[in-house]
């Protein structure tokens, strides 16, 4: 594993790298050498498959995370490489040619963060959502409680508690009032 | 050089010759809710292409508006019949952020719970494989066999589909008393009814001409298309993760991989009625093994203000179906960031089955859809 | 769509209706017969042959299969599966509905024939259940579907719809199950509200 992360390096720009486990690695790659990284850890250092893509949504630093998990069979070792694209006009280069497993993959992408694959076939086409008019849905920004709200029916009646409050209401009452009164007459004071 | 996978469709669709046909959702052989847009020639399939997101209810944006302990009814939720392994890997991977170690115990309750899991979701699987090429009294057979392991599960966690018994630190109580010796009683049965179901369905006439020879998968699309778990085994490739990367107490006991190498219809099916021996022996070996004391559940901090330390991590388990896996990145908040679910039979479904389809007759679908375990829910989440 | 010969056209209601409500023809309500013995014995017939369209629409199908087969064997009650609408009488919505299959019950339910009845699995179909707030599941079905029954629970146990049946016998006996006459009647209300979640009314093109 160290040694894999060494040659890593000497070839390429990687950094954060953070040895989770004995046999799983997390590491930053640059977005340009993305391709290259992974056709090298696929010919050179058998990681031959392919067990996920994935997307995290930084919006405080206006970035897309996209992670790729890679794994070796022979020494089931995972290495997840990590790369950070603008959230602006998202587009990544499509790697459906090493792996068929991949277009599904950037489909799904595609259509949840709206991130773009040119090449992938049929990455255009509707996965799961039919007719979907606003900002894709996996994206921070969109509230899916007042999307729901607004579109589908809410039937009234449904209220929504504090677990806290009512878990201390329902099993000790008599602490419960201590603690209110407490607590107010401390706020109180301290005004 | 052109990948194996890439599928050019020059067919003159106006020519008269072809017909499109849409199967599913509703339609009695599909598994779950899915469709199939299948084009044909005859009775022969050209060009087969499908369609998931019946049943897409947004988990991975619901979670992220949820504290990690609300997010477990809906967890288990996202496969509807082995519900288990994603508990457990919800569990796991909160813990392996936290750094909770969880009590021994604990983990061989857990691992019983796996693998009675296993055991329910691949009878039924074997049900569906009888049931898609007309066989229904083995599909009467195993559904009707999978409620009695389902009653032990109500037994256990007062749940019959959807359990939660595992929670982060452990599991939720100790099992009720006698619950080792009915399970005992209930494995009896299960060794007898893969007996019966190895004479009526294993060495039926109908079964092995519709089924021999039907959807080989090469030994070398394992990698390029992502199939992992028994449809993987079937084709000759030895890798099972409670095996090669134990997870719990995998490593305390002792078995050996099952794998095939025809790689067809029959050998996957043939390879799962294996896997279920397999399971009831680990579940005998983990009634015989597991202590007997200690604690189940560690102390957590108050989980309705739990705060996870920033991190992410990846954790698998071997499912009935194939590898399942939780991606889960934490800011240390109360909410997790982002939670990427891994089904099993993501890339089997689509991808591959798309590609097996072709050549084979419209009749021939169900059975090879069955027999890649596809499972809807898990793959739209 | 259907164009019967070469030269007829469809005329500007049918394109009408096309564009309105993506129908042929608008659904009629069935009036009561005048003859009080008949209307019973109909209920009568109703109640003891529902046929159930096997349909999975959501996670509450895992437990049909018991249901179906030899340990619950709802075929003691003269129920049965059936695969296409046009033989069914009884459609279970089994748990929630995305917005995409909803767009293909209301079409499996727009091709059952009279009578037809639905029956609502799950708290999803109520309330939305756990699912209030996802963005691709509808929260109450009764504003899509005229619902007869609901059977409450996530999910429901086989006893607890064995149960629901019994209610929903009860029910058409006593000539309360009005459910296709409502949709016949409010269609254009249901019609808005399915218009509103579904965006996307193409249908596939069977062939060409």
């Amino acid at each position: 594993m160290k040694e894999m992360i060494e040659r890593l390096g000497t070839k390429f720009n990687i950094k954060d790298i953070n040895e989770h486990k004995d046999n799983q690695v997390f590491l930053t790659a640059e977005k340009k050498d993305l391709e290259s990284v992974i056709l090298y850890l696929k010919e050179f250092e058998k990681y031959d498959h392919l067990t996920m893509i994935s997307c995290v949504d930084y919006i405080e630093d206006n970035k897309f995370q996209l992670t790729y998990l890679l794994r070796n069979y022979n020494n089931n070792a995972d290495t997840i490489i990590r790369v950070f694209i603008d959230r602006e006009n998202p587009t990544m280069t499509s790697i459906n040619e090493l792996w068929a497993g991949a277009r599904v993959y950037e489909r799904e992408l595609k259509e949840m963060f709206g991130i773009d694959f040119p090449g992938c076939p049929r990455v255009d086409d509707a996965f799961v959502l039919e007719g979907w008019e606003t900002i894709p849905p996996m994206r921070k920004d969109f509230d899916t409680k007042k999307y729901s709200e607004e579109t589908f029916f809410p039937r009234e009646g449904r209220s929504t508690l504090d677990p806290t409050e009512q878990m201390e209401k329902k099993m000790y009452p008599v602490e419960a009032e201590v603690k209110k009164s407490i607590t107010k007459e401390f706020r109180e004071n301290s005004k | 050089m052109e990948p194996i996978w890439n599928d050019k469709s020059d067919l003159d669709l106006k020519s008269g010759k072809y017909v499109k046909i849409w199967q599913g959702p509703q339609h009695p052989g599909v598994t779950g809710n899915m469709s199939l847009e299948i084009l044909l020639e005859g009775d022969e399939i050209m060009e087969c292409k499908t369609h998931v997101g019946y049943l897409h209810r947004g988990f991975e944006k619901l979670m992220e508006r949820r504290k990690y302990i609300k997010c477990f009814p809906i967890v288990c939720r996202i496969c509807v019949p082995e519900p288990d392994t994603n508990e457990y890997l919800f569990s796991a991977a909160v813990e392996d952020l936290a750094g909770i170690e969880i009590p021994e115990r604990a983990k061989w309750l857990r691992a019983m719970n796996l693998e009675m899991a296993r055991l329910g979701s691949t009878i039924m699987g074997l049900g569906g494989q009888a049931g898609a090429f007309g066989l229904g009294t083995v599909g009467q057979w195993s559904v009707a066999h999978r409620d009695l392991i389902l009653d032990l599960f109500e037994e256990l966690t007062g749940a019959r589909i959807y359990h939660m018994y595992m929670l982060p630190g452990g599991v939720r109580h100790e099992p009720p008393a006698g619950f080792e010796d009915r399970l005992e009683k209930i494995l009896v049965k299960t060794e007898k009814i893969i007996y019966d179901i190895d004479k009526v369905m294993f060495n039926n006439y109908v079964f092995k001409s519709r089924a021999v020879g039907l959807g080989v998968i090469p030994k070398e699309w394992i990698k390029p298309f992502g199939i992992t778990g028994t449809t993987a085994r079937a084709s000759g490739v030895k890798y099972d993760i409670r095996k090669d990367d134990p997870y719990l107490i995998y490593d305390q006991l002792d078995f050996e991989v099952n794998v095939g190498s025809a790689g067809d219809v029959y050998g996957r099916t043939e390879l799962r009625k294996r896997e279920v021996l397999l399971s009831v022996d680990l579940l005998r070996q983990i009634l015989k093994k597991m202590p007997r004391t200690g604690s189940v559940r560690t102390r957590i901090p108050d989980i309705l203000h739990w705060k996870i330390p920033a991190g992410e991590t990846y954790v698998k388990a071997e499912s009935g179906r194939g590898e399942y896996g939780y991606y889960m990145v934490s800011d240390g908040s109360e909410y997790p960031r982002r939670v990427h679910v891994r089904g099993a039979s993501y890339t089997h479904a689509m991808a591959l089955l798309e590609k097996l389809s072709v050549g084979i007759t419209n009749a021939d679908v169900f059975g090879l859809m069955v027999s890649l375990q596809t499972c809807p829910p898990e793959i739209e989440r | 769509m259907i164009t019967i010969g070469k030269d007829s056209k469809p005329d500007d209601k049918a394109k009408e209706l096309q564009n309105e409500f993506f129908c042929e023809a608008l659904p009629k309500e069935v009036a009561p017969i005048n003859s009080k013995i008949v209307q019973k014995f109909y209920n009568w017939a109703q109640a003891n042959s529902m046929w159930i369209l096997a349909f999975g629409t959501g996670c509450g199908s895992i437990e049909m299969r018991p249901l179906y087969t030899a340990r619950y064997d709802i075929s003691r009650y003269g129920m049965a599966p059936r695969p296409t609408p046009r033989q069914s009488s009884v459609f279970i919505i089994s748990g929630y509905a995305s917005v995409k299959t909803l767009k293909r019950i209301v079409r499996s339910y727009e091709q059952m024939q009279n009578p037809k009845f639905v029956i609502a699995l799950g708290s999803c179909t109520v309330n939305g259940g756990m699912y209030f707030d996802s963005y691709n599941t509808i929260n109450r079905l009764d504003q899509y579907l005229p619902v007869d029954l609901y059977i409450a629970g996530c999910m429901p146990r086989p006893e607890s719809l064995i149960a629901g049946f019994d209610k929903m016998r009860e029910i058409i006996k006593s000539g309360k199950a009005e459910g296709a006459n409502t949709y016949a009647k409010n269609f254009e209300w249901y019609k808005s509200n399915q218009k509103k979640v579904i965006k996307d009314w193409n249908m596939p093109d069977y062939n060409w």
